[in-house]
């Protein structure tokens, strides 16, 4: 580690480690877009992120504090601190903007919000869509079918 | 000792959900559609999930539980305070759904009021995991409708599930001496205030299915004592396997 950078530039510089991290199971979308990285501090020498899981039960947290130590000990960090904490609960509120465009042209339809008033259906846009379980292959997800043009897709739901 | 006393109620909380959770992770690659498959097992994934936190929790506060995986795996069957509704057998589809609606309305109640705990480690855990719960109560409930005011082979095996089921509610409402020192202390809920709603709201849900609510027979308890019905040790033998057989082994 440089001594001499100022703890911003070290911070700024976790945040751009961070960036280059992709969800495991969405790998279109990186771990601050999906809003799980809840504060970045760089303390006696020592990187600590902190970090949130969608579910209680995410069982993708495990692989991403290792993704994270991983990169971070590449770039020089020694022996950093991942942590995990519940509260505030992950919402989808959290995920930017960009992030909700991405998984959308990924094939699943984003959760509702000021932009995406309806659940849509990636492939031709139409709203004209059923549910058909409100489990999808995560947690995270639910299964509709465009009844327009007769794709099935998964919709990230609201938490 | 009242820190203690904290972990135990943790433990108790966390026993019900780890119990359902593994019941619900027996119908991985049995469930009757692909789709009911991946619901099963992803409720019982949140289960799970929030058995980890309260474990967690009552272990950061024990001076008799190190982690918690000695919490869920090296205890022994009367060491369990969960409820004995969730220790029931799978059976079919209807018991199991039966199962978990009697579960869910009760869950959602217990989580709104826990997080108005004065325990901060037991409002986070009731705040996160109440936003899932919410999902769960959706989706049995969804299924208690369809089944019992579907076809007349469908309604015969929920109303079946339901007789065989309604005698284990009681205990979800009778405060074990833990619960109500917890709750005089400001920190477990009052479940017994909760009882009424929880009473109308199933009902409501089994009118819609057209399901009746059998005459109150004899009353199953005694989980929250530890002591659980013959199915419990079953449970643990698969439960418990990797760790008896392979002592502190790690993923």
């Amino acid at each position: 580690m440089v001594i001499s950078q100022s703890t911003d530039s070290i911070i700024q510089k976790i945040w751009n480690i961070l960036e280059m991290i992709p969800d495991p199971e969405i790998p279109v979308i990186n771990i601050i877009e999906l809003g799980i990285v809840r504060n970045v501090a760089f303390e006696n020498d020592r990187a600590i992120v902190t970090i949130t899981p969608t579910y209680s039960g995410c069982p993708a947290m495990d692989m991403i504090s290792v993704d994270i130590r991983i990169n971070l000990e590449k770039e020089g960090f020694i022996d950093p601190i991942i942590n995990q904490i519940i509260s505030p609960p992950w919402t989808t509120d959290w995920m930017t903007d960009k992030a909700k465009d991405k998984l959308k042209d990924y094939g699943i339809a984003p959760p509702m919000d000021q932009r995406y008033r309806t659940i849509q259906c990636p492939q031709c846009d139409s709203d004209n869509v059923e549910l058909m379980s409100q489990h999808g292959s995560t947690p995270c997800k639910a299964l509709y079918r465009c009844k327009n043009c007769l794709e099935p897709f998964d919709y990230f739901k609201c938490h | 000792m009242v820190k203690e006393k904290i972990s135990k109620y943790a433990i108790h909380l966390g026993d019900s959900t780890l119990i359902l959770g593994h019941r619900l992770g027996e119908w991985c690659g049995h469930g009757p559609a692909l789709e009911l498959d991946i619901a099963l097992t992803n409720t019982s994934l949140d289960l799970l999930g929030q058995t980890r936190n309260y474990f967690q929790f009552a272990a950061i506060g024990s001076d008799i539980y190190k982690d918690e995986d000695q919490i869920a795996f090296l205890r022994y069957e009367h060491e369990y305070t969960n409820i004995i509704l969730v220790e029931q057998p799978n059976g079919n589809f209807a018991q199991t759904i039966t199962r978990q609606f009697l579960f869910d309305i009760y869950h959602q109640l217990l989580l709104r009021e826990l997080q108005f705990s004065k325990e901060k480690g037991l409002t986070d855990i009731a705040a996160k995991s109440i936003k899932e719960v919410n999902y769960h109560v959706e989706f049995s409930s969804e299924w208690i409708l369809r089944l019992g005011d579907g076809t007349a082979e469908s309604h015969q095996k929920m109303q079946d599930a339901l007789n065989l089921l309604w005698p284990y509610y009681k205990e979800l409402f009778t405060p074990s001496e833990l619960e109500t020192e917890m709750k005089e202390a400001g920190i477990g809920v009052d479940i017994k205030s909760l009882e009424s709603t929880y009473l109308e709201r199933v009902k409501t849900q089994f009118d819609k299915a057209t399901l009746e609510i059998p005459e109150s027979k004899w009353p199953k308890s005694g989980g929250k004592q530890g002591n659980h019905s013959e199915h419990f040790g079953f449970i643990l033998t698969e439960l418990q396997y990797m760790q008896r057989t392979y002592p502190n082994m790690q993923w």
